[in-house]
């Protein structure tokens, strides 16, 4: 009788599986149809889209790709159909491999589409793909840093703006860039460790204590930026630091251009991801990290300083957001503006959770926000069907598409939140 | 020689509580020291204190003659001395090596972590001890039993030599019982001395070389485990005569009162808790549904009252479709619930009493008109109910959350026993009760039995489901693996069916009443 049951059930979530299977499968075939009118259909047959690798000013020049447009996303949208057909017969198991061939074949058809009747340069696109990345990246690294020891942070905007702020003033006024970067550094630390007396200290609710740092930050800003920077331009410009090409690396055609030819504040940033995935889950403090994330009490049966680690990690956490605050400024226009974060921090944390506290699965999503965030930029130069201020909200959109779909999936670490109180 | 620990005038305040006064302990190498008392005693204080969790008000702590003063764990472990806590303190997503090495960690060139080195050392001690384990496995995908050991492992890593356990058997199997009893001889043999705090007394007879008693957090005396009996004991940690035993006559089940076909529930993640269960619970008898914890009870009690959502199959009460039915909708067909989770489900802490205690009818007359609420007849009714089930509380304008959590299970038990009910769903009735709440709770319990109602009885105590059921179900991964005559079978019998161990073949052995009766003093 009881195995009677058991089929029962089994055939029961099966059922489940298969009909979930086919409304994923049906809307993948229709989203491919409707890609085939709109993208394939619709466009004249003589128009070319053309894909350049080379900038101007590269001593390699690669050729151009000239590609028919109606009938590069005939292939395409074909493609996505019998991909969507596919699934509808076999089931993919793979919602990643899913999810990112989807993704793929969308934007490509999308892309040669907005481009007819024009070209883009893809290494461009990657390029700045990779440096919009690195506010978002570095930011996730702060709250994974933070968030790892149990304290949310969502003051990460806060930290990022206040560090923008200070790097800029500093910047213009000693006239060097690194102790501008420093001091900014030093700003995020400050605004952390208010965070972190609020939230370990008092025992505040930590979204509390994370949103009230991002009014005051916003204010405070704001404030000083209508005082002093309007009415004294000449301390609202830092200047910017300088790309430092790395040696023979930087001359390889298109990864070159990409990877090798930045400022060093990339390099960092790449350098810290490394770094952060190295601590969290190879050294003591890491494990310890983790474990008051998890488990505070445990920990502390252990003789592992609860207070400690998280005061330590907050505060940690607040250099790095500052660091990415800095690179909005030092890094990229040299100025204040106000309200410049616009968000980031906030995308920075969806980055965060997208890639499940992990460093390097934290950097995926702020590659794909980051090319968003580019595309959004290209676009909006390419064409004029669609309204500019729609292409501005594509990584906004993208985030909450991306914390939809994955909300559920992930496992936040399980103290998170939770004031730890001694005995 | 001295003792290898001696606690002297140990007291520890709380405020408007004295947790500890003046204990006086002392514990020789390679014993084996029982602590036994009711909860509320002051054990779990005296073991904090011991541990350097908490810092005692007065007193003193001598480790091998030498006073020590402790600040925090870490000067406990630095003594050797390590402890097993109630609530395990192990990490659910951290192998069993980074569990163990956490806090004293091995270190290889200079910074990086050296988990091969602590799997080796956890591997060793494995063996030497007999404390099965692979290191290289989550906590999570590990069983109740398997995961103690860990724990104790980790104290062993930390060459702790006295070794504290604080309730160690209160999650175990039987079976599992007797093999941490194996591992526990095993280390006092090794020259270990151990201190294993809890308040069942057959364990205390079992295992220990010597008893001490706390009552109110005072020693209130010793005794020598060749020659006591459950009875004094009991008598000891009470302070009154108890009666161990459930006193009730053979059921006279009547018609069906609860029926479940093919009940399929998920759980939090979606997996499947309870696998196409069904049974019928008959008025005037008790179904006991006996399993080590997480088999599947939980979300069956859940189900049944409408507190989750039921994948498929059926349920009736009184021939009434339920299986959709919201809680409010069940409770009015006159069913109780005693729920497993007496703060989350069963109270609101911060309401005072007088509200909890008319929880499931404060919308109804008498205690409401309309949407105005008669706060009079709330008033009398709680304080009837107070002095009907004997709610030990100031007064009933005291909130819920400041009774000790026997009260706090009466104030429940005083709700929904107090109307009319056909059904009782009582999950975890007694769970960290001390043995005079659990004496006044299954009185009341084989009383509605016997006033004709309907009684499912979760639990996860095998004491408990013996003395007061009728009939016994044993879950295991979410399906009933056998239904017993409670009559007809042994602890032993339910032990290896709740371990999953079932052959059809074999019958148990049936035990005459009497021999049933002995088995009913291990309630305590």
């Amino acid at each position: 009788m009881f195995g009677m049951v058991a089929t029962s059930v089994a055939h029961k979530t099966a059922d489940f599986a298969q009909r979930r299977r086919w409304i994923v499968g049906g809307v993948i075939v229709v989203v491919g149809l409707l890609a085939l009118w709109f993208f394939a259909i619709q466009v004249p047959a003589d128009e070319l889209s053309k894909y350049r690798f080379s900038g101007g000013g590269d001593a390699v020049q690669l050729p151009v790709v000239e590609l028919p447009t109606a009938a590069t996303n005939w292939i395409l949208s074909l493609l996505l159909i019998g991909f969507g057909v596919y699934h509808l017969v076999r089931g993919l198991t793979n919602s990643a491999v899913l999810f990112g061939v989807i993704a793929f074949l969308l934007l490509a058809i999308f892309l040669t589409w907005s481009i007819r009747g024009a070209s883009l340069n893809l290494t461009g696109l990657m390029e700045s793909t990779l440096i919009r990345s690195i506010p978002f990246l570095l930011g996730a690294l702060s709250g994974i840093m933070c968030e790892r020891s149990g304290i949310i942070n969502i003051a990460i905007e806060g930290m990022m703006l206040t560090a923008a702020f200070v790097s800029v003033i500093v910047g213009a006024l000693t006239g060097n860039l690194w102790i501008a970067l420093v001091a900014g550094v030093l700003s995020g630390a400050l605004i952390a460790g208010v965070h972190a007396v609020f939230s370990i200290q008092f025992k505040v609710d930590q979204i509390i204590s994370g949103t009230v740092i991002n009014i005051f930050a916003v204010g405070l800003t704001n404030f000083l930026n209508l005082r002093w920077l309007t009415t004294n331009q000449e301390l609202n410009n830092s200047g910017v630091f300088a790309k430092v090409p790395i040696p023979f690396l930087a001359d390889i055609p298109v990864l070159g251009t990409i990877l090798f030819n930045q400022i060093a504040l990339v390099y960092i940033a790449l350098i810290l991801m490394f770094a952060v995935n190295f601590l969290l889950y190879k050294t003591r403090w890491g494990l310890r990290t983790r474990a008051v994330g998890e488990h505070p009490k445990a920990a502390d049966t252990l003789g592992v300083n609860v207070f400690k680690i998280r005061y330590v990690n907050v505060i940690l956490a607040g250099m790095l957001a500052a660091l990415g605050g800095a690179f909005l400024t030092l890094g990229s226009v040299g100025r204040f503006d106000k309200l410049m974060t616009n968000g980031r921090g906030f995308i920075a944390l969806a980055a965060m959770i997208f890639g499940n506290w992990n460093p390097f699965g934290s950097f995926g999503a702020s590659l794909l926000f980051g090319f968003m965030d580019s595309l959004q930029l290209k676009l909006q130069i390419l064409t004029s069907v669609i309204p500019s201020e729609i292409l501005l909200m594509a990584p906004y959109l993208a985030t909450m598409i991306v914390l939809a779909g994955v909300v559920g999936r992930v496992r936040p670490p399980a103290a998170e939140g939770i004031p730890y109180e001694k005995q | 020689m001295p003792p290898i620990l001696e606690l002297r005038g140990i007291t520890k305040r709380f405020p408007g509580v004295l947790a500890n006064d003046h204990i006086d302990l002392t514990l020789n190498q390679g014993e084996i020291h029982a602590l036994l008392g009711e909860n509320g005693a002051g054990k779990s204080t005296l073991m904090n204190v011991l541990y350097g969790l908490y810092h005692p008000d007065e007193g003193e702590i001598l480790v091998r003659g030498n006073p020590i003063r402790m600040t925090g764990p870490r000067d406990a472990i630095a003594q050797g001395i390590g402890m097993v806590h109630q609530h395990f303190m192990l990490i659910p997503v951290f192998t069993v090596t980074e569990n163990v090495m956490l806090g004293d960690e091995s270190i290889t060139n200079g910074v990086v972590l050296d988990r091969k080195k602590v799997a080796r050392e956890i591997r060793e001690l494995s063996t030497k001890y007999g404390l099965e384990v692979n290191p290289d496995l989550y906590i999570k995908d590990l069983s109740v039993g398997v995961q103690q050991r860990v724990e104790i492992i980790k104290l062993l890593y930390r060459k702790a030599d006295i070794l504290i356990l604080d309730e160690p058997t209160a999650v175990l199997t039987p079976q599992e019982a007797d093999d941490l009893f194996q591992v526990l001889r095993n280390l006092k043999a090794r020259g270990n001395s151990i201190i294993f705090i809890t308040h069942k007394l057959r364990e205390v007879l079992e295992l220990a070389d010597r008893i001490t008693v706390l009552r109110l957090g005072k020693v209130v005396g010793s005794a020598d485990p060749q020659s006591a009996t459950s009875a004094e004991l009991a008598r000891m940690m009470v302070g009154r005569s108890v009666i161990l035993s459930v006193d009730k006559e053979p059921a006279q089940p009547k018609a069906v009162t609860l029926a479940v076909q093919d009940l399929v529930v998920r759980d939090e993640r979606q997996n499947i808790a309870v696998n196409g269960v069904s049974f019928q619970v008959h008025a005037g008898e008790v179904l006991g549904i006996a399993g080590v914890q997480g088999n599947g009870q939980t979300e069956l009690a859940q189900a049944l009252t409408g507190l989750r959502k039921v994948e498929s199959g059926q349920v009736t009460i009184l021939g009434e479709d339920t299986t959709h039915a919201n809680p409010r909708k069940i409770s009015e067909l006159r069913v109780a619930h005693v729920p497993e989770d007496r703060q989350a489900d069963g109270l609101v802490l911060n309401f005072p009493v007088e509200d909890n205690l008319v929880l499931n009818e404060y919308y109804r007359p008498p205690f409401a008109k309309g949407i105005v609420m008669n706060f009079d007849a709330i008033q009398t009714a709680a304080e009837e109910r107070v002095r009907e089930f004997d709610v030990r509380t100031p007064s009933i304008f005291v909130n819920a959350g400041n009774l000790s959590g026997g009260n706090q299970q009466k104030v429940i038990v005083a709700r929904e026993f107090s109307r009319d009910i056909a059904l009782l769903i009582a999950s975890q009735p007694t769970r960290g009760l001390d043995v005079g709440s659990i004496e006044y709770i299954h009185k009341r319990i084989i009383e509605k039995r016997d006033a004709g109602v309907a009684v499912l009885l979760v639990s996860n105590e095998l004491d408990e489901i013996m003395s007061l059921s009728d009939r016994v179900a044993v879950m295991f991964k979410g399906e009933i693996i056998d239904t017993v005559n409670a009559a007809e079978t042994t602890k032993e019998a339910l032990g290896l069916l709740m371990a999953g161990v079932h052959e059809p073949g074999a019958s148990p052995q049936p035990q005459t009443p009497n021999a049933q009766a002995e088995t009913l003093d291990e309630i305590a």
